[in-house]
């Protein structure tokens, strides 16, 4: 417990000032907590192979950014970790993806409750067609906790922390589909956060929002970092290095580089990450 | 010319094409309706009764009625002009109807004073009243005289059809359910002297009430019998008639439009509340519109969970490929069988072989008559539920399909199994798909007669399937179906021209009804479309 306190003190020092480049070059990752392991994964849809022989380690209440062009993978690799590539009957991987020492793909896991511990939001948001206090309440139902009292409290604490509360707390009763876009979008935050995962995957959260819809929940990525591991992937290179404390840039089913994010976007090592980062193709 | 040709090139011609075919389907459509609606609502309307006085080549005639249709005709090079007359008195004449040809009519008039006759049996009467007798006395022969006998007798009518129809009914009912009874007992060895002697003791109560039933009706039918009336027909001769045969009188001729107005109305509502009489040719169709509301709702009590099952199994569960394709082959093309061909699948399987077997195992002691072992209304509803499974099938598979996948995604990535994803979110939002099957299917399973002939519709069914016994729905009862009634009354009964009206009125009713089981269902579907209107967006 000490410990956890202890890193988090850390990391906190360290997001205030980013580890020099020098330091990170050997290992970025030397100061921070892992929390998803990625080791050798390959992943197939039938005979094409879509992500080669990935290693990555993804840093405890930190938020990391996937870049790259379309069809690179990152969207792929972003659903490896709560196994949604399940649903796709031809995908079929080898290698490993271990969160707290265990590995995810390992026979007779309960996805359901992985999928508990790594909740998800999509590109477009995909609130359900009921009220916004049932959409929030959902996961909560799903566990089996239908006491009024403890869903209202629950519902109240995820949507003041999706920064929707004051929009909507005289209405939560209205069919969500209602909102506008980018209500619609922190619905599905608050919805994710409500069942208190672990890690939080975001697969271009903004990318159908306006601006200002966008900032805010740029705002809100920041503000839900303290708690949450974030995974975010993002078209928008100025998005990912505004949020993001660490990037890695993927091309073509290849990794090609991961570092502080800092770093990737002033001085990468790789000729590739540099052509992207400088809009020479993507 | 250059007209012409942007007429031809902004595809003009294809829209004139499609609003022409929308046009004539929506002219057939209309027709039809206003076909039906004429021919069958005008049935219930007063007519003028007329006196034809003829001036045959043999003898001189007088004959008097309504004037039921009129045709001109040519047959063998002459033209002619006919009346068809319906003429009633069917025990005097032997017939109802009777062409005359208006070249033979010397003189046609009107009396003021002509009575028609509802009675219950024998058609209407046609005549002059010649004198009433109220209680063995004479009163004055006045239309009003004669409604007020009519009225007293009909009050008996509805008591003594009370007791005999439900209370000795009930009786009989009971005493049936003992007989069943001491025979269970029986096959099973356990009629001992104690049971037997309390089903007697049982038994013995029942027919002391039957007997006080009795008694009773013995005294309403003398009562029954102390008014009468005595009629003069147009061609001299008199009859006497009974008040407890009579069901109506009144007198066209004197009638100012609002009392025809009353009377169209007091016809209409006894057409759709009250039984029918003379071989379905007179009267009501309560008991057909009742089994057809009744079987069409057991349908759909049957094919909804059956067919949304199959549905939800096919598209998320099954292995999409060649067998899961063959399948869905198969089952689009059940939709394609003649509705006849399940009738007899029905008779085979439901009736002879399920029901057969039901009575086998559990209704030993009803041998030899069978109980579920016969057509019936539960048979009939399996067997259109059957037949509309294929409708309902499909439509919710392409409901499901067009459920978004990130909705899916949503619910899964939130925890949720498959399983639950379903149930709270997918079945949910497809729903009104769902209902949209149920549409189609009750529009087709109402209007369908074939089938229903071979597995329990009957002509007159002597209870409703629905009554104050234990336990009150009689699933394994026959009963009677609108569109039946219509085949039946339009061509299998002994006076069809007094029946075609009624085949229209039957007509315009039963489409009726579907139009209202299928607004309601449609109603349902637009709650839920706004409930779940994702969909749409």
């Amino acid at each position: 417990m000490i410990e956890v306190t202890e890193t988090k003190v850390t990391d906190e020092q360290t997001t205030e000032n980013k580890p020099e480049a020098a330091m990170t070059n050997s290992n970025p990752l030397a100061n921070e907590k892992i929390a998803i392991e990625v080791e050798k994964l390959n992943l197939f849809y039938g005979d094409k192979q879509a992500l080669y022989d990935i290693d990555l380690q993804i840093p405890e209440k930190k938020v990391t950014a996937f870049i790259g062009p379309s069809g690179c993978g990152k969207s792929t690799l972003l659903r490896c970790f709560n196994r949604m590539n399940d649903l796709v009957d031809i995908a079929h991987i080898s290698g490993e993806i271990r969160m707290a020492d265990k590995n995810i793909y390992q026979p007779g896991l309960d996805v359901a409750e992985l999928r508990r511990n790594v909740g998800m939001v999509f590109q477009k948001p995909n609130p359900f067609p009921k009220s916004i206090y049932e959409n929030v309440a959902y996961g909560l139902r799903l566990q089996g906790i239908n006491k009024k009292r403890t869903l209202d409290e629950v519902v109240e604490w995820a949507l003041k922390g999706a920064a929707l509360w004051d929009e909507v707390k005289d209405r939560l009763h209205d069919n969500a589909l209602g909102m506008s876009g980018g209500q619609q979008q922190r619905l599905c935050i608050a919805r994710a956060i409500a069942v208190q995962p672990e890690v939080l995957l975001l697969d271009e959260p903004a990318s159908a929002l306006d601006p200002i819809s966008t900032l805010k929940i740029e705002e809100l990525i920041h503000d839900l970092k303290k708690d949450y591991t974030i995974v975010i992937v993002t078209h928008n290179m100025q998005q990912a290095a505004r949020v993001s404390d660490y990037t890695a840039f993927m091309y073509i089913g290849d990794l090609v580089e991961f570092d502080n994010t800092d770093k990737i976007f002033t001085n990468p090592t790789q000729k590739k990450t540099e052509d992207y980062i400088t809009g020479r193709y993507g | 010319m250059s007209n012409n040709k942007n007429f031809f090139q902004g595809g003009q011609h294809w829209v004139w094409l499609n609003a022409g075919a929308i046009s004539i389907s929506i002219i057939m459509v209309v027709g039809l309706l206003l076909l039906i609606a004429v021919r069958g609502l005008s049935h219930f309307w007063p007519a003028e009764v007329k006196t034809f006085e003829l001036d045959l080549d043999d003898k001189k005639e007088v004959v008097m009625g309504e004037i039921h249709n009129h045709e001109e005709d040519i047959q063998n090079g002459v033209e002619r002009e006919q009346y068809l007359i319906k003429m009633g008195n069917r025990d005097q004449y032997g017939i109802d109807f009777r062409w005359l040809d208006l070249k033979d009519i010397k003189k046609e008039s009107t009396h003021n004073d002509v009575v028609v006759v509802e009675r219950r049996e024998w058609g209407n009467l046609y005549g002059f009243i010649n004198s009433i007798s109220m209680d063995g006395k004479s009163v004055e022969a006045t239309g009003e005289n004669l409604e007020a006998i009519i009225e007293r007798a009909s009050d008996l009518h509805d008591q003594i059809r009370e007791i005999e129809a439900d209370d000795i009914g009930s009786i009989n009912y009971d005493l049936e359910q003992l007989r069943l009874e001491q025979r269970r007992l029986e096959l099973d060895d356990k009629l001992t002297p104690e049971a037997l002697a309390d089903l007697d003791q049982q038994r013995a109560q029942f027919n002391q009430q039957f007997l006080d039933y009795q008694a009773e009706l013995q005294k309403l039918y003398a009562q029954i019998k102390r008014d009468s009336a005595e009629f003069e027909l147009i061609g001299g001769e008199t009859k006497s008639v009974n008040a407890s045969l009579m069901v109506r009188s009144f007198q066209p001729n004197q009638m100012g439009f609002f009392s025809k107005i009353g009377h169209y109305f007091s016809k209409l509502g006894e057409f759709i509340f009250d039984e029918p009489r003379e071989a379905n040719t007179e009267g009501g169709v309560f008991p057909a519109i009742f089994g057809t509301i009744l079987m069409v709702l057991l349908m759909s009590v049957v094919v909804t969970p059956l067919g949304v099952i199959a549905a939800v199994y096919m598209r998320e569960y099954a292995k999409q490929g060649p067998l899961t394709r063959t399948i869905r082959i198969a089952v689009n093309n059940l939709a394609g069988v003649p509705s006849i061909v399940y009738g007899v699948f029905g008779l085979g399987f439901f009736v002879y072989f399920l029901g057969g077997s039901i009575d086998e195992l559990f209704y030993p002691e009803v041998k030899p008559s069978p109980m579920f072992g016969t057509p019936g209304l539960i048979w009939a509803s399996l067997t259109l539920a059957l037949l509309t499974l294929p409708v309902v099938i499909v439509s919710t598979e392409e409901g499901l399909a067009r459920i978004p996948s990130a909705i899916r995604e949503g619910s899964l990535a939130l925890g949720a199994t498959k399983f639950e994803t379903l149930w709270k979110t997918v079945l949910p939002m497809a729903s009104p798909a769902m209902m949209t099957g149920l549409i189609l299917a009750v529009a087709r399973a109402a209007g369908e007669v074939a089938p229903l002939m071979l597995v329990g519709v009957v002509k007159l069914a002597p209870t409703l399937p629905l009554d104050a016994n234990a336990p009150f729905l009689h699933l394994e009862r026959k009963f009677m179906h609108l569109g039946f009634h219509i085949y039946d009354v339009g061509f299998q009964s002994p006076n069809v021209e007094a029946a075609r009206p009624l085949v229209y009125a039957t007509a315009l009713l039963l489409v009726l009804i579907i139009i209202l089981l299928n607004i309601a269902a449609i109603k349902i579907r637009n709650n839920l479309r706004e409930k779940y209107k994702s969909l749409e967006q």
